[in-house]
């Protein structure tokens, strides 16, 4: 058992976790939507005071950030607690198309040619961190919810504006995949 | 106390969301140039499930815990909004390797820089709130 969650979880196991998420936030009355703590964060910061779209009661969304938190503390207790020493497994394919771009092979769940604290400093690293998530914080307010909010609740409920949001996030990938991360790096 | 239940199902959602790799700009990648199918499968799995649970909740008419009916709230029947802003977000999920969730959960693994992402992620946020009308829904 302890072996079996040391390792990297099997995406059939994952994703029977991740619908229960969903099941058992419908069944506590609220929907799984995690983008819109984005916005709770913007009124706590006070931007409700200059824009309309932010002056709402947050609390009715504190449900959520209580999520967002222990969200959190699981990615410290996945670290701390449940990792054994294992190499990170990148399919070959992908690392040979990272190598042409001059990314080495991976030492871990994350490239540290963008996220070490080296990368960051340098205007090219910290551009591409801060354009990332602006891109995706503007696009999940204005296509209504993440990949939380559409690709698994929406689609679930078979509703026609999510799949059409998810065929966005891949028009949007492909293109940032294929055609721009070739120009960056 | 009634926020607690909040707290397990994030911490768990956390651990899933790291322990898939789901947190991974390397998986991302792997998606978005079909040379994986994890991440198709984790969703997959996900969904297929979700829409099967979703009926019979409906089917059944199953209550929350509070009592009261769960219902699905039909979002709004105008697609320019759906496309252009999955666009922007797709672009900006294949950049930082990240949606929001990962991204929290990335700085509870450690990696501090994903702060960055998660601050500009909400002045994102708050630009769209600042534009919002001028734009097409």
């Amino acid at each position: 058992m302890i072996a079996f969650l040391t390792q990297p979880w099997p995406w059939w196991f994952s994703g029977m976790v991740i619908s229960s998420i969903m099941f058992l936030l419908l069944f506590f009355g609220k929907s799984f939507g995690f983008s819109a703590n984005l916005r709770t964060m913007c009124t706590i910061a006070g931007a409700g005071k200059k824009v309309k779209f932010f002056d709402f009661d947050w609390k009715t969304q504190s449900w959520n950030l209580v999520f967002l938190l222990g969200a959190i503390i699981g990615g410290f207790i996945a670290n701390q607690f449940l990792t054994a020493d294992e190499p990170f497994q990148l399919a070959s394919s992908t690392a040979a198309d990272l190598q042409k771009m001059g990314f080495a092979e991976p030492s871990g769940i994350q490239p540290k040619e963008l996220f070490s604290w080296e990368a960051v400093f340098t205007l090219k690293g910290f551009l591409v961190l801060a354009i990332g998530g602006l891109f995706v914080g503007f696009g999940s307010r204005y296509a209504g919810g993440c990949t939380s909010g559409h690709a698994i609740s929406g689609i679930s409920d078979l509703q026609v504006p999510s799949i059409v949001a998810v065929v966005g996030f891949f028009i949007g990938g492909l293109l940032m995949t294929w055609v721009i991360l070739p120009l960056i790096f | 106390m009634k926020f607690i239940k909040f707290l397990l199902v994030g911490i768990v959602f956390g651990i899933v969301m790291a322990k898939s790799e789901a947190i991974s700009w390397y998986r991302i990648q792997e998606m978005f140039r079909f040379q994986s199918f994890h991440m198709y499968g984790i969703i997959g799995t996900a969904v297929t499930l979700g829409v099967i649970g979703v009926a019979l909740i409906k089917k059944f008419k199953i209550r929350d815990i509070s009592g009261s009916p769960i219902l699905f709230m039909p979002k709004d029947k105008s697609y320019p909004r759906y496309l252009f802003g999955g666009i922007i977000f797709g672009l900006g999920w294949a950049l930082s390797g990240a949606c929001p969730g990962p991204m929290v959960v990335n700085i509870g693994y450690g990696f501090l820089s994903f702060s960055i992402v998660l601050l500009f992620a909400m002045v994102g946020t708050f630009l769209y709130g600042v534009i919002k009308d001028k734009l097409p829904h």
